[in-house]
């Protein structure tokens, strides 16, 4: 062994070992500040991390882009509604979604189950912005609704709340978001599109929307909310059915 | 250092490549501006089969969906992409290897000097001596093409259309003209990449596959090295431009 050699060997090896460290010590800084996601164990949970700890802190009150009424797309795509609505959902429907109720339970001081002209009778917010899917295709709509932060504010979400989980009344439908998320402005539980009600290939009676995420995170025909501080318990744990299927749990990118 | 980003970086594409053009199957059509789907029309439809039903093809199936590990690989490998090429510009600039190995002399910058070596390309010549220690006028060229204007338009066209950070920067989208410009762009910037790599391997073949990966792998080339000649020692010899740095 040549003098270089020996000397790109001890480099070589401190290198190492400084990365192997700085990647341990970032680890604790990101599990401290909540900046890993639920999804975060197996082969791609380095890039998932780097992802959501990266717009995490470049994001966390950003805005999404909000757009000019000429701007509305004049033909939205509401994509396949899969599975398809069962029974529950039709008989629901023909009668005007009057008995459609959103359950608010998990950490709450008052925990509850709003119906639907309870809910379009909150305060309402509006914004005009984009929703893509993660195929690659986008439309822009306004879209009105109540502020989530609005409905956890109401039932009493408790302090130690870090997720909200909502689900469909599809079964196995089912998505979480972290607190940034939740208590953002823009995210609403909408049942208006376009100045009318949200039609239901849209996700009417009520959707999450969620803009600064794609399309997959804005859920259709929402039933129920429950807060917590794990997402251990619910499904495989890995914070919703997106990740069981192979897809990311974040979806900022 | 070179040599090991430059093969960190070949995993990242071919990853990003595999991974990319799988996305692109659930919807394989493109649109100007913001806003691009099946009722609107497209400027290029690339006329292949889609993993998705929603999507009017001409086909009469749908390829299985395998957007969910596609979306995880291309953006892990997009992470290692941008570490490594941000390691592989503070290096070169420290080094000096863009100003020595990449910027094309000035000299070399005439038209008589490119068409020399056009013509020299155009006849498939095998690399002159002096070529072996340094990149020719028409290889800095393209290089610098691909280094600081294709790659990093990749990476912008990528995060203009992530949700979560044009929200932080929306002039990264705005100034591109949109969300599905963005798109567009990224497929071509990719089809430029590609046609890169092809030209990159037909060039490789062209002046010996073996003593070109030799060279790229182990930082030591020969010029006048054949399957028999002996190989000298090699510290008598200038540095690969690829191996710079090499004994950090």
């Amino acid at each position: 062994m040549n003098q270089i050699s020996r000397r790109k060997l001890i480099t070589t090896g401190l290198a190492a070992a400084a990365g192997a460290s700085g990647i341990a010590l970032g680890a604790k800084v990101a599990q401290r500040y909540g900046l890993i996601p639920p999804d975060a164990a197996g082969f791609y949970g380095p890039g998932e991390t780097l992802t959501y700890a990266a717009q995490r802190i470049l994001n966390r009150h950003a805005m999404a882009r909000e757009f000019s009424r000429g701007q509305i797309s004049k033909d939205p795509f509401a994509n396949e509604i899969y599975p398809p609505l069962g029974d529950d959902f039709r008989r629901l429907q023909s009668a005007g979604f009057a008995d459609w109720r959103l359950v608010v339970d998990g950490m709450a001081a008052r925990p509850t189950s709003f119906s639907l002209a309870e809910v379009k009778s909150f305060p309402t917010s509006s914004h005009i912005t984009m929703i893509g899917c993660e195929e690659g295709w986008t439309y822009i709509a306004e879209w009105t609704g109540a502020p989530l932060s609005y409905i956890l504010e109401r039932v009493g979400a408790l302090p130690q709340v870090r997720y909200v989980v909502y689900r469909s009344i599809q079964p196995d439908w089912w998505e979480s978001i972290d607190m940034a998320d939740a208590l953002h402005p823009q995210t609403l539980i909408a049942h208006g599109m376009n100045g009318g009600d949200l039609p239901v290939p849209f996700g009417g009676p009520m959707r999450l929307r969620l803009p600064r995420q794609l399309g997959y995170k804005s859920v259709k025909f929402i039933t129920r909310l429950t807060l917590t501080d794990s997402l251990r318990p619910f499904g495989k744990g890995l914070g919703s059915s997106a990740p069981e299927g192979g897809y990311a749990w974040y979806a900022g990118i | 250092m070179v040599r090991v980003t430059h093969w960190l970086t070949t995993i990242a594409f071919l990853a990003l490549l595999i991974s990319g053009g799988e996305i692109v199957l659930s919807h394989p059509r493109f649109y100007w501006g913001e806003t691009g789907n099946v009722n609107m029309h497209p400027w290029l439809n690339l006329h292949l089969p889609s993993s998705r039903h929603s999507v009017p093809t001409g086909y009469g199936y749908v390829l299985p969906d395998q957007n969910g590990w596609s979306r995880y690989l291309h953006f892990q490998a997009a992470w290692l992409a941008v570490a490594t090429a941000l390691f592989y510009g503070i290096f070169g600039l420290v080094s000096g290897h863009f100003r020595r190995n990449l910027l094309p002399a000035k000299s070399d910058l005439s038209f008589k000097r490119i068409g020399v070596s056009v013509v020299r390309h155009w006849r498939f010549e095998p690399p002159a001596a002096d070529e072996t220690w340094s990149y020719n006028v028409l290889q800095r060229m393209t290089y610098v093409l691909v280094v600081f204007a294709i790659f990093p338009l990749m990476i912008w066209t990528g995060l203009a259309m992530s949700f979560g950070f044009t929200a932080a920067f929306p002039l990264a989208v705005r100034l591109l003209g949109g969300q599905q410009t963005a798109r567009s762009l990224h497929f071509l910037a990719t089809i430029l990449l590609v046609l890169f790599l092809v030209v990159h391997i037909v060039m490789i073949v062209v002046a010996g596959f073996r003593k070109r990966m030799r060279a790229m792998i182990t930082g030591r080339a020969d010029p006048v090295a054949t399957a028999t000649s002996a190989v000298g020692p090699s510290e008598a010899r200038p540095p690969h431009p690829a191996s710079e740095g090499a004994t950090l």
